[in-house]
């Protein structure tokens, strides 16, 4: 049993990340891109029959049912996907799953957030003063409130850039190769409106002369919290012959969850990454060579690189030299994160994640725009959530 | 004495803390299988007896990986940065999530020999472990 061609992408939307949301609730943000993609594949609200979401924060729980009220459906299957930065794409193969067992045929799978400059979100709350003495409430009873947390392992920074200085120390690395892709990346969003960091250039000098945060990680290579949303349109082979656009069909899928600490992260060379990333392959029967668009979660430079040799795009501690020796912009030898990635398009929370699914979506179905791969017949979108826990790979191709 | 989070201990885990303020580093190891544990476990997490029973760690280890915070991950630690948050991987085969002290962060290194010692966190009376090069 597997899950080739099972089913396919047919709808894709997507708010462009912003700084900061306006007065719009999480729900109507989620209404939003729900209803662009139902239209972008051409189907109708009562098409709808399967619903994939997230944890939301201020939302207690029932979270499946409160979205589907709010949309007007009622869905056959309905679950809450919570694997981090993985959840996007941990959702696709949730959704042609469910598809292919006959408990749904269309399936949305929404993600989302809002980010207000006053808000208790992580990422707001940091700017804001606070009396030194104030502690975090340990209504968290999980063991990294108690064994990580006092440590100051709070956040992602300190844990990737652990995993940065543990990945130079094994394999040797430089800043300028770290850096490098942060400037690649910049240049495809530089080719997308939507991205956040559009109208900015970057340099390799700009990156290494931005502030240190937590060595050896600058400013430049760690992505920045932003407020918006993202949907798929998810449907059966015998329905997606029929939508609007072209199907991108889920070839292979792959997941590993390895850890919650940090501390507790496998070696470098037998990290989740590989495990999801081989599953994947292997299920589409097709090898990472085979690949014409790489788009590799980057919540920091050092993930990329990671991702790059553990998915096998490059051999063990070879990541550095590869990522200089290739043009990783659109038009270049080796696309990678043609939106940008999130470093330069922008982290709307869990819709973060999902940008590398709706990027390599839009690719597969030729609607890149000016950043268009030429000649793309299969895409790898990858998912990582914590610090490297949890991982999720997903294989598209033009043809099923 | 330094200002942190406060580790919010269970029934679980308190010999972990007790043992702490008496100056030492206890872990669990299985019964059964002998393998060592971390965090405290409900259940051996090799084979799953629930005969778990605290053992005083050597206390010695090295640096696994670490990085010196110059912003502060949390307001909290405003007044320690630049910090260096550790992995240390004891002499058992465990890693632990820990700060490294005693000695300037610029000397720290992957690889580098350090012993646990414990610092009280605010006027709590709870101990945590961090660890100094040897």
């Amino acid at each position: 049993m597997s899950l080739r061609g099972a089913g396919a992408v047919v709808g894709v939307a997507e708010l462009p990340p912003q700084r900061y949301s306006g007065d719009a609730t999480i729900l109507e943000l989620l209404s939003q891109v729900a209803t662009d993609a139902i239209d972008d594949a051409g189907f109708q609200r009562s098409d709808v029959d399967g619903l994939l979401v997230h944890p939301i924060g201020g939302l207690p729980g029932f979270v499946p049912a409160t979205v589907a009220e709010f949309l007007g459906i009622q869905p056959n299957f309905a679950e809450v996907v919570d694997l981090g930065g993985a959840t996007g794409a941990g959702m696709v193969w949730r959704a042609v799953a469910a598809i292919q067992a006959g408990m749904c045929s269309t399936c949305l799978c929404l993600t989302g957030t809002r980010r207000r400059p006053r808000a208790t979100a992580s990422g707001a709350a940091k700017s804001r003063p606070r009396e030194p003495r104030s502690i975090p409430p340990t209504r968290d009873r999980s063991p990294q409130a108690e064994f990580d947390s006092p440590y100051g392992m709070i956040g992602a920074n300190v844990g990737y850039a652990m995993l940065a200085t543990r990945y130079t120390h094994e394999y040797g690395l430089l800043d300028t190769q770290r850096a490098k892709v942060a400037v690649d990346q910049r240049r495809n969003a530089n080719a997308n409106p939507a991205a956040i960091f559009h109208d900015v250039p970057l340099t390799i000098e700009d990156v290494l002369s931005s502030e240190v945060i937590a060595s050896p990680l600058h400013m430049l290579e760690i992505v920045m919290p932003a407020a918006g949303a993202a949907a798929l349109l998810i449907t059966a082979p015998d329905r997606a012959v029929d939508a609007r656009q072209n199907p991108a069909w889920l070839l292979g899928a792959g997941e590993s969850v390895t850890h919650s600490s940090f501390a507790q992260a496998p070696a470098l060379d037998a990290t989740g990454v590989g495990i999801a990333a081989r599953s994947a392959f292997n299920q589409a029967g097709v090898s990472p060579a085979d690949i014409g668009l790489a788009s590799l979660y980057d919540c920091y430079t050092i993930m990329v690189l990671l991702t790059l040799e553990e998915a096998g795009f490059c051999a063990r501690g070879e990541a550095g030299s590869f990522v200089e020796s290739h043009d990783m912009t659109f038009a270049g030898d080796f696309p990678l994160n043609t939106h940008g990635g999130q470093m330069s398009f922008g982290q709307a929370g869990m819709a973060g994640g999902m940008s590398h699914v709706t990027e390599a979506v839009r690719q597969i179905q030729g609607r890149g725009g000016a950043r268009q791969v030429a000649g793309l017949e299969l895409a790898y979108a990858h998912g990582n959530g914590g610090i490297i826990a949890e991982q999720a790979g997903l294989v598209f191709g033009v043809a099923r | 004495m330094s200002t942190r989070p406060i580790p919010p201990m269970t029934d679980l885990t308190e010999p972990y803390w007790q043992a702490a303020q008496q100056g030492q580093l206890k872990v669990q190891r299985c019964d059964r299988c002998e393998s060592p544990q971390f965090p405290p476990r409900a259940h051996c997490g090799a084979c799953g007896s629930d005969q778990l029973s605290w053992h005083t760690a050597s206390g010695r280890g090295e640096i696994y990986t670490y990085t010196v915070a110059h912003r502060p991950p949390h307001p909290v630690f405003a007044e320690q940065c630049p910090l260096v948050i550790a992995v240390v991987e004891l002499a058992e085969g465990l890693r632990l999530m820990t700060n490294i002290v005693g000695c300037d962060p610029a000397d720290v290194s992957v690889g580098m020999p350090v012993q646990v010692t414990f610092e009280e966190i605010d006027d709590s009376e709870v101990m945590l472990p961090v660890f100094a090069p040897v």
